[in-house]
Parts: structure tokens; sequence; C-alpha cells
């Protein structure tokens, strides 16, 4: 790619080093490759029965977009040598505050959204700052966010409405701007179809992509990205270097607080209502499209669009199933199956890509 | 040399540390001259560890005086000793495995271009900049996009140092920089402070091995229960004194003694 890069002589050896171990040292290749594979899988089981067609695409990609939004932050979060449990009941918390601001107070909807995002903003910081100064494992303090979190959302809407659903959102203040900005979609006729059927592709994928460019700017070409990858590589060894690690830290769960955040609202505006349970378990969709995505779950490796293919696996295959006529009860299956063995494949590849040949010297 | 400057880059006068009841330094006196090698010897427990830290400026001494450029100091985090010049570099703490030598090099010091939002890390620049210093030190790497965990020891050592002397450093503190190492590589580690003196740079070697001290040091101080035993140059120390003291002299003799008995009983 960028190989000539100015300096005059570079080293004979650099041959030896070979293509595929610099290939190896990418670590996204591998969900890519994954994704491929998948795509094919199901354009041969399950091309003729709408997998391929354009509302199929359009389908597995808004699942995939939604996840991929939430895997790039718990990347650069994970990459950061941490870990966040708590998103899946942010995305619940902030989804009620859009709803519940607007219907049961009459405030604009935008005003919903920004109290959502200060909201999340401040679990983020909060599970942070905990981590940092207790040093506790984030595991801990997250998992425990995660429930208070849920638990405060669920009992403040029913405080406040009775119920632990709201909906009528599409008649609020500000709603076609903000439904425009976060949940609508281009559609297109699919040609293929007798009766002029129209897939749906979502502006989630837009944001997906947008953020996916922005993270992989953020993590290879900013001094922040170097910090993050030496905060996860080694805190010890950059605090002595002089980067800022608690800061860091605590910034990367305000990041992944926050793209918990525009899940919600981008779920609330295309269904056009919350429910207190919205995001349940996504906080482990997010974290294996990561690991898929290549991340290394102990830190300091990986990247932002390995994640967001990871979340295009998984999506892929959520959705794919249906089409196999096979029962999405073995989607779990498959999931947990994914998931051990990205983590081999990772941690092969790792060893490839920093590790000594044991042959020399 | 004028009358007005000091020949010592870094100066500790009298100094002592506590921590708690411990006496971990108890009047330790210790100078480095402009572009020397000033090895400091000693035991576990010797207080050498102790000594480092209130130099790179994590500890603050108890006591006694600390000047640098014969101007008393008072550094309260290794940020500000890095700032007068003074770099440590741990045995394990200073590289990180997964990230590129280009990126540890830079790390915390990123060179950037651009301005407001497009201010971005150089990478270009900066992997220039690498393969640049490591022909400087005569530094052998074949890539500097590797990740540093494929370097071998000696040579994470030597991009350490590198990087240190390339950020201005005038003063280098080693921890232990061999300690780890085979013969090879540490042999490989005490030419780079060699090199480094070469460049002007005033190096503090910690060590507790006098056979990698030796060749390399200009001065030795040896450290024992957190007193110096004194600072000798090369020529007032020969190596066997140097090791007798290092390790109290009686105590060797006696073990000296009884590993005679113990082969002579074998016979």
């Amino acid at each position: 790619m960028t190989e000539q890069g100015g300096a005059a002589r570079t080293d004979e050896r650099l041959l030896r080093e070979g293509v595929i171990r610099r290939l190896v040292r990418r670590p996204e290749l591998g969900a890519i490759g994954g994704a491929v594979l998948i795509w094919v899988f199901f354009a041969i089981i399950a091309g003729d029965r709408g997998f391929l067609s354009l509302r199929g695409t359009a389908n597995y990609l808004g699942v995939s977009a939604e996840l991929g939004i939430l895997a790039i932050f718990v990347s650069l979060l994970m990459i950061g040598g941490e870990f966040d449990l708590s998103i899946g009941s942010i995305i619940g918390a902030c989804g009620m505050i859009i709803a519940i601001l607007p219907v049961e107070f009459g405030l604009n909807i935008w005003i919903a959204i920004a109290a959502a995002f200060g909201f999340a903003l401040v679990i983020g910081a909060l599970n942070g700052i905990l981590v940092v100064r207790t040093g506790l494992p984030s595991f801990i303090i997250t998992l425990a966010s995660l429930f208070v979190v849920r638990g405060l959302t669920i009992g403040l809407t029913r405080v406040i409405t009775g119920r632990t659903q709201v909906g009528g959102i599409t008649d609020v203040a500000g709603y076609d701007t903000a439904q425009a900005f976060f949940a609508s979609s281009l559609q297109i006729v699919d040609p293929a179809s007798a009766r002029a059927v129209t897939a749906n592709f979502s502006v989630s994928i837009l944001w997906c992509i947008v953020l996916m460019v922005l993270g992989t700017w953020l993590l290879r070409r900013t001094r922040a990205g170097n910090w993050i990858f030496g905060v996860g590589g080694d805190k010890n060894a950059a605090r002595n270097m002089g980067v800022p690690v608690r800061r860091m830290k605590i910034l990367l769960f305000m990041g992944t607080a926050a793209a918990a955040c525009l899940v919600a609202t981008i779920q609330v505006l295309s269904v056009g209502s919350a429910d207190v349970l919205r995001g349940t378990g996504r906080e482990f969709y997010a974290i294996i499209a990561t690991v898929i995505g290549g991340t290394l779950l102990t830190g300091g490796y990986g990247s932002v669009i390995g994640p967001v293919f990871g979340a295009l696996i998984v999506g892929m295959v959520q959705q794919g199933i249906v089409y196999t006529g096979i029962d999405s009860d073995w989607f779990q299956v498959f999931l947990g199956t994914m998931l051990v063995a990205a983590v081999m494949v990772n941690n092969y590849m790792r060893r490839l890509a920093s590790e000594a040949k044991k042959k020399e010297s | 040399m004028s009358e007005s400057q000091t020949p010592f880059v870094v100066e500790l006068a009298d100094v002592y540390k506590y921590f708690g009841n411990v006496i971990a330094l108890s009047g330790v006196t210790f100078t480095l001259k402009r572009g020397e090698v000033h090895c400091l010897l000693g035991d576990n427990g010797a207080g050498k560890s102790t000594l480092i830290k209130i130099l790179s400026g994590v500890h603050k001494a108890d006591s006694g005086l600390y000047r640098v450029d014969g101007e008393p100091v008072s550094f309260s985090s290794p940020r500000d000793a890095l700032e007068a010049g003074i770099a440590t570099v741990y045995q394990d703490l200073s590289m990180i495995p997964l990230m590129s030598i280009t990126r540890n090099f830079f790390l915390g010091s990123e060179p950037t271009k651009g301005w407001g939002p497009f201010r971005r890390f150089d990478v270009n620049g900066a992997r220039e900049t690498v393969l640049q210093e490591m022909q400087k030190m005569g530094i052998d790497i074949r890539d500097p996009e590797q990740a540093v965990g494929t370097l071998s020891g000696g040579e994470r050592q030597s991009v350490a140092i590198a990087r240190a002397v390339y950020f201005g450093a005038r003063v280098l503190i080693l921890d232990e920089p061999t300690s780890a190492l085979g013969v090879k590589q540490a042999g490989m580690v005490l030419r780079y402070i060699a090199r480094a003196r070469s460049q002007g740079v005033a190096v503090i070697f910690i060590t507790h091995n006098p056979h990698h001290a030796y060749p390399v040091g200009d001065r030795f101080t040896i450290l024992k229960r957190g007193k110096t035993m004194g600072t000798f140059t090369k020529a007032e120390l020969p190596r066997d004194e140097m090791i007798r003291m290092m390790s109290g002299m009686e105590d060797l003799e006696r073990l000296e003694h009884e590993l005679r008995e113990f082969s002579a009983e074998g016979k």
C-alpha cells in the first residue's frame, strides 16, 4: 500500500518477511474473509429464497448497521483494555428518555434526544471514573451499572407512565426532522420482484459507515489513537510515557454509552415507540461482533473495520437463517460457535504478528 | 569548563529516604559528570531502586539536596524530571509488545501535522525518523512497522535507549537493562550505552552484574544497605575488588571457604 514511504534504503531482508505476515498483521482481515464466506454460504443455500434480493440485502444491512455502530465503540474501548456490559440497558434508558420527555411532558423530541445523550455520557463517565478510581475490573463495574440502569428505567417509567411501553412518538414536535436524520430510509423498488416490492435501505447504514471511517481515522492517524493502543497494551508503560491513561479510559466509556444512545435514537424513531426492555442482550452481541472482528479481548490490538464486518456476519446469519427455512432458534448455537472459533483464530494471528520467530538466533 | 559551571549534571547530597520505619537510603551522596557512564552497583535491597526513583521524580527525598546543573530541584513527577532532560528506561515498563516500533517510539509524544480537526499523527514522518535514529545508534531493525514483541530483549532495550536520546535526554537512567539478557544481547546493550555516551549523554547504569558494569563504566558507586561504600574511578577499583565490595567481603570469603570444604569432602 504505502510502502514507498520516502525512505531511500529499505532493508533487503524485508522481502523475507513476506506478504502473508504483513497481511496477518491487519486485525480486520479475518472478519472480512469470514463475511465473504458467510455471504457465499447463504447465497448458495438461500439465494433463490430472497437472501440475494435487494430487500433481503437491505434487511440484513439494517440489522448489521445498528450492531456495527455499537461494535465500533465497543472495539475502541476493548482496544483500550476495558469492557462495557452496560450498553444494553443504556439503550433501554435512552429510548425511554426520548419517548417520555415529548409524550408525557410535551418537549420537542430534539431536546429529548439531547437529554438522552447527556444522560448516556454521564453514565459512561461514571462507569469510567469508577473503573479508574477503584481499580476493579470493568466487567464488575459495568455489570453493576447494567442492572442499576435497567432497574431505574423500569422503575421510573412505571412511576411516570404506569406502563412499560411508551408509544405515540410520531405525533410529537420535531419528529419529522429527527426521523429524517436518524431513521429515514432509501426506498428502492426491487426490479426482480413482480409486485413492485420496495427495499428500504436504512440511514443507519450510513451512520455506521461514517462512524467506521471516523473511528479508523481516530485509531490509526491521531495521537489519541496511539494512546488507545498504548493504554490497552500496557497501561503502566503508557503512563510512564506520559499518556493520560485515566482520561483516555473515561472518554472511551463515554464513547460506548454515546453509541448506545445513538442506537436507541435510531430504534425509537424507526419503531415509533420505546420499551423498557429494549436493548436487552445487545451488549453481548456487540462484544461478539467485536471479537469476531479481530479485536483482542485483553486489549492493545484491533480495529474498527473488523468489528463492523463482525457485525455484518452476525446480521447476515441472524437474517439469513430465516431465508433458509431453518428454525431461527439455531442462530444462537451458531453465534456461540463462531465466537469460540474467532477467539482461537485471533490468538493464533496475534502470535504470528507479535512474537519473535523462534528460529532466529 | 568555566568557574560558574559545576562539572556535575546531577548531584545528590546527603540524601535520606524512609518508608515507614525502614531506612531505604541513609546519607547517600551521588554525582554524575557530563558525558560519563556512572555505574550504580549493589545487591538486592541495597537502595538502588529508591535512588533512581528519587532521581527520576517518582519519589521525593525526605532530606538532602538534589541539584541539576548546580541548581536545586524538587521534582513532583517523572514528567518534571523528563522535562529537565532526565529520562529513565525501565526494564519492562517502557515498551508495548503489541504495538509497532514506530508507535512505541513516539507514544505520548507523537509528531503531528495539519491543524484543528485535521491535526493528525504524522505516520510517515514518524517512520522515517525511527529509521534514521536507529541507524544513528547503529541498531539494526528490519522494519519499523513490526511489533515490538517480535524484537529480542536486547533490541527492545536498545530501541528504548535510542528513544530517550532522541527525545533530548541529557541524563539517561538505565534500570538493570542487561539483567534479563544473555551474554550476546547484553553486549549489544552495552555497546549502545557507549554510543549514547559518545553523543554527549550522561548515563547512570544500574546493575548488579560487575561484569557488565566494568567494561563500560567510567565511575562506580557501590550501594550497600542504603549507604554508599564510596565512588571510585576504574583505576581506583580493580574488578575483583569491586566484586568483593558489592557482595560484602566477609560473606564471599566465607562462601568460598565453605565451597572449598564441600569439594574437599567430595573427594
